[in-house]
């Protein structure tokens, strides 16, 4: 079986980023550029599924420009078998699920594991319109997962807890935190990757993008708060507050 | 501009009514509306439950095919739902807006609330709001209800389902959260400290995504960026260090109180009340003290 997993190259989660000045983009001068952390965990549970022996073979793909290189070198370096670069500029989720739309057709995986969401836009839009389009089944937020006899059995997380779904392969499966803890990669593991082929290629539909962000703030500064010294203090200063009913 | 309103729940609907225009149709999957909340028709669909995401969509496609806008109270479950519905309808899709700035402009935040968006949409939209950029309807009326008779497809791919939550009120929506970190060590003592103070006020129960992690708290209960985003008029914070993305998920807070024996903890710079003290004696004496108010 095929898996197919989507990477997204997303700004340091951890770092702090702001709006620039002018209101024209976020800066990430001198940032850290990573996976995207839920595209990572589905990854890794790519990588184990393989090492269990229920996949045999993992393509990782990506759009954007030549420096997703690196996140794909690094997706190489955790366990992906291949990895295809699309140049793209407009990454909004109706382009990337059209894109993959059309990549599955090609590729005919079993699974199609991803990110739930990105870190940077917070949309968690892909998989639901991946779905929609090629009629795939979907279970979203993946906390654990079992592949067997051509069906996947999904622990995933809901707003009220969890619950346990199966669905037959193929299948769109997209990953939440608590699926895995990815593993580390040191740098000689990346260079080491460098042997397995990245493919760069044209993109393969002429989808284009229904939104586009046309500028950015920061967000309203909170009042400055205040120290309490005491229990009661602080009981009376919510009691002021009137936020109890 | 035809607006269709999509509510998974009957309580979306005073939300929803708020952030619809007159004239407006709304869509319930799940219960019975209480009222109109300002709403011509309310179709519903009868649905016990929610069936899988996918499914539900398909379901729906030719229902909102056409609509203008579709709004939808953000959840988990509305955003998996709505974007597969802009997918079959050919609609721009939002998540997570906060603000409708014009007919074609809205404002939604990014990476975590560090910033927010302007976005410029194209044709239909389709999106989620956070309900503490829309002030609610009154109820209204009686709702005009039409049964829409649908089945409630792929029913059969949940084996296992959720466990409803009982007894407190729904985290997103509750006017009080008391949320603890990862220093409350166990599940018991979180609940017993955290959970007590939580009943005592008439709250809902948050944690961060350490708490979660380590066993101590369910998985439905992390509140932040990956988690739920709340909204109360009061947040109380015990033993949470205040990470950016625990912060994300609790800035629509009226008041946010932290209750830390750090002082140093970031949270301490961002919350409106802070009470530096060790958590397991501060939170039962403040409780005492609030429940005899």
């Amino acid at each position: 079986m095929l898996i197919l997993v989507p990477i997204k190259r997303v700004v340091d989660p951890y770092a702090v980023v702001r709006p620039l000045p002018d209101g024209s983009g976020m800066d990430t001068a001198g940032q850290k550029f990573d996976i995207n952390p839920f595209d990572e965990i589905a990854l890794e549970e790519a990588v184990r599924l393989k090492e269990a022996g229920s996949a045999d073979r993992i393509v990782a793909v990506s759009w954007g420009g030549s420096e997703c290189e690196d996140q794909l070198r690094k997706a190489l370096a955790m366990g992906a078998d291949e990895a295809l670069l699309f140049e793209a500029e407009d990454l909004d989720p109706s382009v990337i699920a059209a894109e993959l739309q059309a990549l599955v057709a090609e590729l005919q995986p079993g699974l199609i594991l991803m990110g739930k969401q990105d870190t940077d836009t917070d949309h968690g839009q892909t998989p639901p319109m991946l779905a929609a389009l090629t009629g795939l089944p979907l279970a979203s937020y993946a906390a654990r997962i079992t592949i067997s006899g051509g069906s996947a059995e999904v622990v995933r997380e809901t707003d009220s807890g969890e619950e346990t779904v199966t669905v037959p392969l193929p299948a769109i499966i997209s990953a939440d935190l608590r699926l895995n803890e990815p593993r580390y990669i040191a740098l000689p593991g990346i260079i080491k990757a460098r042997s397995k082929p990245l493919t760069r290629r044209d993109r393969l539909t002429t989808a284009a993008g229904r939104t586009r962000v046309v500028a950015y703030a920061p967000p309203p500064d909170r009042e400055p708060g205040r120290r309490v010294a005491s229990v009661e203090e602080l009981a009376e200063a919510i009691q002021a507050k009137g936020v109890l009913a | 501009m035809k607006t269709i309103a999509l509510a998974l729940q009957p309580s979306d609907l005073a939300v929803l009514g708020g952030a619809c225009g007159a004239d407006s149709e709304a869509i319930l999957l799940t219960g019975a509306p209480e009222a109109s909340f300002g709403f011509t028709t309310i179709h519903c669909t009868g649905w016990e439950s929610l069936p899988p995401a996918d499914e539900a969509a398909r379901a729906l496609a030719d229902l909102v095919r056409g609509a203008d806008r579709l709004i939808a109270v953000t959840s988990m479950a509305a955003r998996e739902l709505v974007p597969g519905l802009a997918a079959h309808a050919g609609a721009a899709c939002l998540s997570d807006v906060v603000e409708i700035l014009s007919e074609t402009r809205f404002r939604r935040p990014i990476a975590a609330g560090a910033a927010f968006a302007e976005v410029e949409v194209d044709g239909p939209v389709f999106f989620t709001i956070r309900p503490s950029g829309f002030p609610a309807a009154e109820p209204t009326g009686e709702a005009s209800v039409a049964d829409l008779a649908l089945p409630a497809p792929g029913l059969e791919r949940i084996t296992v389902a959720a466990a409803r939550r009982v007894g407190r009120p729904d985290l997103a929506r509750a006017k009080v959260v008391v949320s603890g970190g990862k220093p409350l060590g166990d599940s018991e003592t979180f609940e017993r400290v955290i959970g007590g103070m939580a009943d005592a006020l008439g709250g809902a129960v948050g944690a961060t995504r350490a708490a979660v992690d380590s066993g101590i708290a369910a998985n439905e209960l992390q509140v932040g960026q990956t988690g739920k985003v709340v909204a109360p008029d009061l947040y109380i914070a015990a033993g949470i260090s205040g990470s950016t993305q625990h912060m994300a998920g609790i800035k629509d807070s009226k008041v946010i109180v932290a209750i830390n024996k750090d002082a140093d903890a970031p949270i301490c710079s961002q919350a409106d009340l802070v009470l530096v003290a060790d958590l397991f004696e501060a939170v039962p004496a403040l409780q005492k003290l609030l429940a005899s108010r």
